[in-house]
């Protein structure tokens, strides 16, 4: 295991190489600071979805569930849709990055926990049933948004539409400070919790057999979820690619990659594994389409159709097993 | 009234059915038991024509599954779906009249509207006949499966265990109908069942298969013996005689 | 009730004339610039809303008996998605194209998908009735992404949009008569109406009626394919209207199509009407598209149908 997740980390820090130095023309001294602003980003949002995504997965018990697939990150437009609505769109342009981005860290923390505890009131224990209320919930939230978007002024609604969607090509540097602040914690706090991730994923009834109390711990990995993907996307914006589909994908194929490349292993090694492979998705990914292939077409469109595909194969082949 | 030559078929490669001869005669009620993987609900579904006779002949009432038109074999073979596939809301009297769509095709007329009271009444069903099936007991949904079934007017009925997941009320409800049908009407009840004792109880004739082939067939009497249960089901058990029918000590 | 309905029907109707950025009143009749907007504008938005609303509910309640579950309609299971592929593949290989073709490529597109879905869903245990729509659902996203990287390619987002967010403020004499055509979908519909409800009494009791399954399957594809690929072409995707207008309608009529689908075409031409002159008065001047207002109150209603009684079997 040890193993792979050197090969891992082998290919993640080929592709970081790759994607600061491939076409790098011009001033190096401009071009490298500027580019590995941007790689952090991708190494912070990468590792901290992916981890968030398979702490999910272990308290639910499932392997199709994530938190994207419930809405989470259609929650971020429609926080900052709010709050163009509420402000008026000078108001919101006259915002200092740091606290709209505290606001936004807040406001979907808040919503996040909520939402979560809907969803378990709403599912009653059907795994099934829990999904896609997730992924209608979350078709909710977006149509909502869109509605408050066509009630705003169409100039706010101009600025709303730039922070739609993913860039990351354009990240602003002090807000990579605030999120790194959120986000490394989050991670380090994650790994403290590895141990007890491992005794949940006995089952619920036998992690409270053994002493581990499965509401105490739930309530503990939630908080970082919320708080890992509410950081991420407001350091990046949602990665939903828009309104043909449902949702985001990429804490799926992330999870999904994480076990199929580390199969059966404890928390110790799964989380770091994750991490390493969230991150390559998108370093890696985000090379391919922009220094080699110099795709137009954003990474998150091709993150929903593998996902998505990825999705399908794991929900039916469950079924027949 | 039903006659099987030759019939073998295969699914996936496997062998499923290996040379079955059986002639069910008319009236009554025949069951076909026999152990899990026997072949017995393969068999069924070439008769009702759901799936397609790969290699043998089969006829019903002199019509041959499989050559004649579905709409005609419609007229002669009723199938009686089990209640938890059926998701459909419809009215009590919204179902039974669909068992007339054979002979209608879409216009019923008066001879189709007085079949349908005629089901009704004869189920007991009048007082429930507004009602949409999702709202009333399972055990009156079962009525209302087998009014439908019995509105169709044909001469032969088949079953494939629809007593699963009926308790055990509902169960002796259904097998006593099925009776009531056989001798009052006349009608060849052809009935896959997965408990001996119920076949025993109710069956006229009893087809056992085993691996594809047919064991035994004849009255219970004859039929159920120790010596079938240790070589057919593989277990040692014990018989004891009710008024001359043979149940085994389970 | 179908007569209360009819009635509802009418009255907004009526009312859908007079409203909107312009408001008229039947005073204003006497105009003739009054009347001119009347006819060229109003009058066909309202029964483009109509006629759009209808065929959506029931293509939808079509889908649900040919899918044996639900929580599934044509828009956002892939037959919607793949009508805008086949617009957008036409509009790309043949840039000039008229109408026609964009419909067919629509229909056509839109047939195979339909085709592809049940294709996808028959294996699924019946025993998880959710996991219909579940797949359903991440299916129609699938076409959908295929879509967005392909218009993203050759930078044809902003008209995917378009294609995509159904609108009737674009609606103009001349421009929305095709969807009378999916009135003939509607028309078809009832006509095999029979037929379409023994098939969802389940394949084996329909068989054993004597139905013949392939075909009346290959008839209800086509229906939807059609209306979908019609409405999509006239005013963009409107989601949602086939899931939540049928299962309303059932819980009051049942499943009896030939008595439900009359209720069924009432009931979406009244959403979509109602819908759209919400969008229209809102926020007068400015108008919230139609497929926004639908999506709302039916990912609502979706949620509210998914949760609200004890799963039963």
């Amino acid at each position: 295991m040890a193993r792979r997740l050197a090969i891992l980390g082998a290919v993640l820090a080929l592709a970081a190489a790759g994607y600061m130095l491939i076409g790098a023309r011009g001033n190096w001294g401009f071009v490298l600071p500027f580019r590995a602003a941007k790689l952090a980003a991708l190494l912070l949002v990468g590792a901290g979805l992916a981890v968030a995504t398979v702490m999910f997965q272990t308290i639910t018990a499932n392997r199709i569930l994530t938190p994207s697939l419930m809405g989470y990150d259609a929650l971020y437009v429609l926080v900052l849709t709010a709050l163009v609505h509420g402000l008026g769109a000078s108001g919101y342009a006259a915002l200092p990055p740091a606290l709209l981005f505290a606001l936004n860290l807040a406001a979907m923390s808040a919503l996040g926990l909520l939402l979560f505890a809907l969803l378990a009131r709403l599912a009653r224990g059907d795994l099934v049933r829990l999904v896609l209320t997730g992924i209608v919930l979350g078709l909710l939230i977006r149509a909502g948004t869109t509605f408050l978007q066509r009630m705003i002024d169409p100039s706010a609604f101009q600025m709303v539409q730039g922070i739609s969607y993913a860039r990351f090509t354009q990240v602003e540097p002090s807000l990579l400070g605030l999120a790194a602040l959120a986000i490394l914690p989050a991670l380090a706090l994650a790994w403290t919790l590895r141990h007890r991730l491992d005794v949940i994923s006995l089952g619920r009834d036998a992690a409270a057999g053994l002493g581990e109390p499965p509401a105490r711990l739930e309530r503990a990995a939630l908080a970082l979820i919320c708080v890992l993907v509410a950081a991420a996307t407001a350091l990046v914006g949602p990665l939903a690619s828009g309104s043909l589909g449902p949702t985001s994908f990429f804490g799926l194929i992330a999870a999904a990659f994480a076990h199929a490349i580390t199969p059966h292993a404890r928390h110790a090694v799964l989380m770091p594994c994750a991490a390493l492979t969230g991150a390559l998705i998108l370093v890696g990914g985000q090379t391919l389409m922009e220094r080699v292939l110099a795709l137009a077409t954003p990474l998150t469109v091709v993150i929903e159709f593998v996902g998505g595909v990825t999705f399908l194969i794991l929900l039916l082949k469950r079924r027949s097993a | 009234m039903i006659r099987i030559s030759d019939v073998h078929h295969q699914i996936d490669g496997q062998p499923i059915l290996r040379g079955i001869e059986l002639d069910i005669p008319q009236g009554g009620v025949t069951a076909l038991i026999g152990p899990n993987g026997a072949g017995k609900s393969t068999l069924l579904s070439l008769v009702a024509r759901l799936a397609p006779i790969q290699r043998g002949r089969i006829t019903v009432a002199g019509h041959e599954v499989g050559r004649v038109r579905d709409r005609d074999l419609a007229r002669v073979l009723a199938i009686m779906p089990q209640a938890q596939h059926v998701a459909t809301r419809l009215r009590v009297e919204e179902l039974v009249g669909f068992g007339r769509y054979p002979w209608h095709r879409g216009r019923p007329g008066p001879a189709d509207r007085a079949m349908v009271e005629a089901a009704l009444e004869r189920f007991d069903l009048r007082a429930l006949r507004s009602r949409f099936l999702d709202e009333i007991s399972g055990g009156q949904r079962q009525r209302a499966l087998v009014a439908m079934a019995y509105a169709q007017d044909t001469p032969v009925l088949l079953l494939d265990e629809p007593l699963n997941n009926l308790d055990i009320a509902a169960a002796r409800g259904l097998m006593a109908l099925l009776r009531d049908m056989a001798e009052r009407d006349g009608k060849t009840i052809l009935i896959v069942l997965h408990d001996i004792n119920v076949a025993t109880a109710y069956a006229d004739r009893l087809v056992v298969m085993r691996e594809g082939r047919i064991a035994a067939e004849g009255p219970p009497g004859e039929v159920v013996t120790e010596a079938l249960l240790r070589e057919v089901f593989g277990t040692e058990a014990g018989i004891a005689r009710i008024e001359g029918r043979p149940f085994v000590i389970v | 009730m179908p007569l209360a309905a009819g009635a509802a029907l009418a009255g907004l109707f009526v009312l859908s004339l007079f409203l909107g950025s312009a408001a008229l009143s039947p005073v204003d009749l006497a105009d003739p610039a009054a009347r001119e907007l009347l006819l060229v504008s109003r009058l066909p938005r309202s029964l483009a809303a109509m006629l759009a609303g209808a065929a959506l509910a029931v293509t939808g309640q079509i889908l649900q008996v040919l899918a044996r579950n639900r929580f599934v309609e044509p828009m956002t299971a892939g037959a919607g998605q793949s009508a805008a592929l086949g617009i957008l593949v036409v509009s790309l290989a043949f840039p000039g194209a008229a109408l026609g073709l964009k419909m067919g490529a629509a229909a056509l597109a839109a047939l195979a998908g339909t085709l592809g879905l049940i294709l996808l869903i028959r294996p699924l245990p019946p025993t998880q009735p959710l996991l219909v729509p579940l797949v359903a659902l991440v299916y129609g996203g699938v076409i959908g992404a295929g879509v967005t990287f392909i218009a993203w390619q050759r930078d044809m987002m902003q008209f995917l949009d378009v294609w995509m967010t159904g609108e009737l403020s674009g609606v103009l004499r001349g421009r929305y008569e095709l969807l009378w055509l999916s009135a003939l979908t509607c028309a078809a519909a009832w006509a095999i109406a029979d037929r379409l409800t023994l098939l969802s009494l389940g394949e084996d009791a329909a068989r054993g009626l004597g139905l013949n399954i392939p075909l009346v399957t290959a008839a209800g594809m086509v229906a939807i394919a059609l209306a979908t690929a019609i409405v999509v072409v006239t005013l963009g995707s409107i989601p949602f209207v086939g899931l939540v207008v049928p299962a309303l309608v059932a819980r009051l009529t049942g499943d009896n199509l030939r008595r439900a689908l009359p209720m069924t075409a009432l009931t979406g031409a009244i959403l979509v009407l109602a819908a759209d002159m919400a969008g229209r008065t809102l926020r007068a001047p400015y108008e919230v598209p139609v497929a926004t207002m639908v999506s709302l109150i039916g990912a609502a209603l979706f949620l509210y149908l998914l949760n609200r009684r004890p799963a039963r079997g």
